[in-house]
């Protein structure tokens, strides 16, 4: 390595680029540190599991309970609500997934893919419309329930069935289902 | 103006201090000795406004944040703390919230009358762009201030805003939850919107200290559009504009006192004296009345990844405005054509915003439809267009012919009226 030779890459040359490179490396990973505090912390990831008592539910009743700082919807459905829901065509569905995480990622968006149960009397789902995050209504006796008797957003105007499935509105994808079990008949465990 | 500078220190001190910071030289050539077109009317005062708007919310701002607590369980109560037992907390808190609607009329205003006078157009870009870029940063600022005191509107509307990011493909969800700090907008969220903003007035700061520079290189813009050509078109800024923006800006705090001490609370919202709930949603989520259009146009479009495209491409927008419109004349006062479709765009942005406050159904769907779609074909389609098709009437040839031609008129009105 001649320092004359103007084409060949200098000593001078190396210690610049070695020099770029170092700091570059120093520089991310400091940065790291200052991005990824950001994230949910050790108390957010904590809150994962929750235990239900759903005894004093009566079909066609629901309650609310908060997970992860979120609304989940657990619904007894109705005989009506449930026949309701198995009669649409899945193909007809704005989302034609399950959306359901007890299941594999591609199960189809019928209504045995929603429910908990074999009977498809209950329903548990994250109560945060798939649009823009806000609570749809439809859990309490006096709301508007929407054009599919399921629930309805008022942000903006998404209309989910009694399956919880998006039918028509700005939402593009059904309400998620979380992990969820029966650990025996009183009590669902979410996450 | 970049030209000489006509700054002669008086006394032995400000020379000795001349030679060494020539701070006192930047601010008389650019302040008091200033170039300014002599035909600026009242439109041409607002920046003088929104710099004093900025000025206030950062004071206020600073003396909120020595009582305000920002804590999910305390923030709600913090700021009745303020309302009620700080000395004064009422009219700092009051000065500070309705001066954020007042800063975005006066911006605007500003806009409105930079879109009628061409004031986007060459050599003015860079300036046009740094106050889209301040008004974006404006945007940011308020959405993040509107969450702290952490009602039910703080909560739902940073809850839709910050879900936005939640369309990007594949890594929306990890953005979504970074941006919170959890999975669901909480205690977290409102610390870190607490510190940004804080920061982003003087973010703003260092844009407008930009936005000024910008403007000193180039000139103003004025009313008849016609670059200054000699000396004569010109005025010292002080005290001819200095006088002109003072007068403009006390009628403007008297609109200003009028809400503080009368109708404090009419721009805001009701609900948001309701201490923020995660388990319900508002019956009716809206943004601050400054917000509304881009809400409207968020909820036009039947898709979730379209809206919220759309939606920041009617801000995108205004960035290329300097090249969408083809026409070489700047003010409206000459092009007869520009001048309805101006009208018409500021008619349909009001309608854009009456909308936003409207539940997205029926009618009202179909008529924010009508109006986005029309909000950018006056960007994409009449702009360019009328540029090339329209006749524009004569232009005068300079600032003093045009000015001068005005009074000659109003003398003969005058004469002839006595006759």
């Amino acid at each position: 390595m001649s320092d004359k030779d103007p084409k060949q890459p200098s000593r001078r040359d190396f210690i610049f680029l070695a020099t770029g490179a170092f700091a570059a490396v120093g520089a991310a990973s400091i940065a790291w540190p200052i991005v990824d505090q950001m994230n949910p912390d050790a108390t957010a990831l904590a809150l994962s599991k929750i235990e239900v008592d759903i005894s004093q539910l009566e079909r066609g009743q629901a309650i609310t309970v908060k997970w992860r700082g979120k609304p989940v919807f657990i619904r007894r459905r109705t005989e009506e609500e449930i026949q309701m829901a198995s009669r649409v065509d899945i193909d007809s569905l704005p989302d034609n997934n399950a959306r359901n995480y007890n299941l594999s990622p591609d199960s189809a968006a019928s209504d045995e893919n929603r429910s908990l149960d074999e009977n498809g009397e209950w329903l548990v789902m994250v109560g945060v419309c798939t649009h823009l995050g806000c609570v749809p209504k439809g859990q309490s006796l006096g709301d508007s329930k929407g054009d599919f008797g399921g629930w309805y957003c008022p942000c903006h105007g998404s209309h989910y069935d009694t399956a919880g499935r998006i039918r028509k509105g700005p939402a593009a994808k059904n309400l998620d289902i979380p992990a969820a079990e029966f650990i025996n008949q009183n009590v669902i465990r979410i996450g | 103006m970049s030209k000489e500078s006509t700054y002669i220190p008086k006394s032995g001190f400000s020379k000795w201090f001349d030679q060494r910071l020539p701070l006192p030289r930047m601010l008389h050539d650019n302040i008091n000795a200033f170039p300014t077109p002599r035909n600026l009317n009242y439109w041409y005062t607002f920046g003088g406004i929104l710099t004093f708007c900025l000025v206030t919310q950062i004071v206020t701002g600073i003396v909120l944040a020595m009582h305000y607590t920002a804590d999910a369980g305390l923030a709600f109560a913090s700021v009745e703390h303020i309302m009620r037992n700080v000395n004064y907390g009422w009219l700092i808190r009051y000065i500070h919230a309705v001066g954020a609607s007042m800063f975005f009329l006066a911006v605007y205003v500003h806009i409105f009358r930079g879109l009628y006078y061409g004031s986007y157009k060459a050599p003015r870009e860079i300036l046009w762009i740094l106050g889209v870029v301040i008004y974006l940063l404006m945007v940011i600022t308020a959405f993040m201030g509107y969450v702290l005191p952490w009602g039910q509107m703080s909560f739902w509307g940073a809850t839709v805003i910050t879900n936005l990011f939640s369309v990007i493909p594949v890594v929306g969800t990890t953005i979504t939850e970074w941006l919170w700090g959890g999975f669901a907008v909480d205690n977290a969220t409102l610390k870190r919107f607490f510190s940004l903003h804080y920061l982003m007035p003087f973010m703003i700061f260092g844009v407008v200290i930009l936005h000024i520079w910008s403007l000193h290189v180039t000139g103003n813009n004025n009313p008849v559009g016609v670059s200054v050509k000699e000396k004569q078109d010109t005025v010292p800024f002080a005290p001819y504009y200095t006088v002109k923006d003072a007068f403009s800006l006390v009628c403007f705090l008297i609109l200003f006192a009028w809400f503080i001490f009368f109708n404090p609370n009419i721009l805001g919202h009701t609900d948001n004296y309701i201490m923020a709930d995660p388990l319900v949603t508002p019956a009716h989520i809206v943004p601050e009345w400054y917000l509304l259009p881009f809400y409207a146009i968020l909820r036009a479009i039947p898709s979730k990844l379209g809206g919220v495209l759309v939606m920041g491409a009617a801000i995108a927008i205004l960035f290329i405005l300097p090249w969408l419109d083809t026409s070489k004349v700047r003010s409206a006062t000459f092009r007869p054509l520009y001048k309805q479709f101006y009208w018409i765009f500021v008619v349909n942005c009001i309608a854009l915003g009456y909308l936003g406050s409207q539940n997205p159904e029926g009618l009202f769907l179909v008529a924010s439809r009508i109006c986005t779609a029309y909000y950018f074909i006056h960007f994409l389609l009449v702009l360019p267009i009328l540029g090339l098709v329209e006749k524009p009437k004569p232009i005068p040839e300079s600032i003093t012919k045009a000015v001068l031609e005005k009074m000659e008129i109003r003398n003969m009105k005058e004469k002839s009226a006595e006759a």
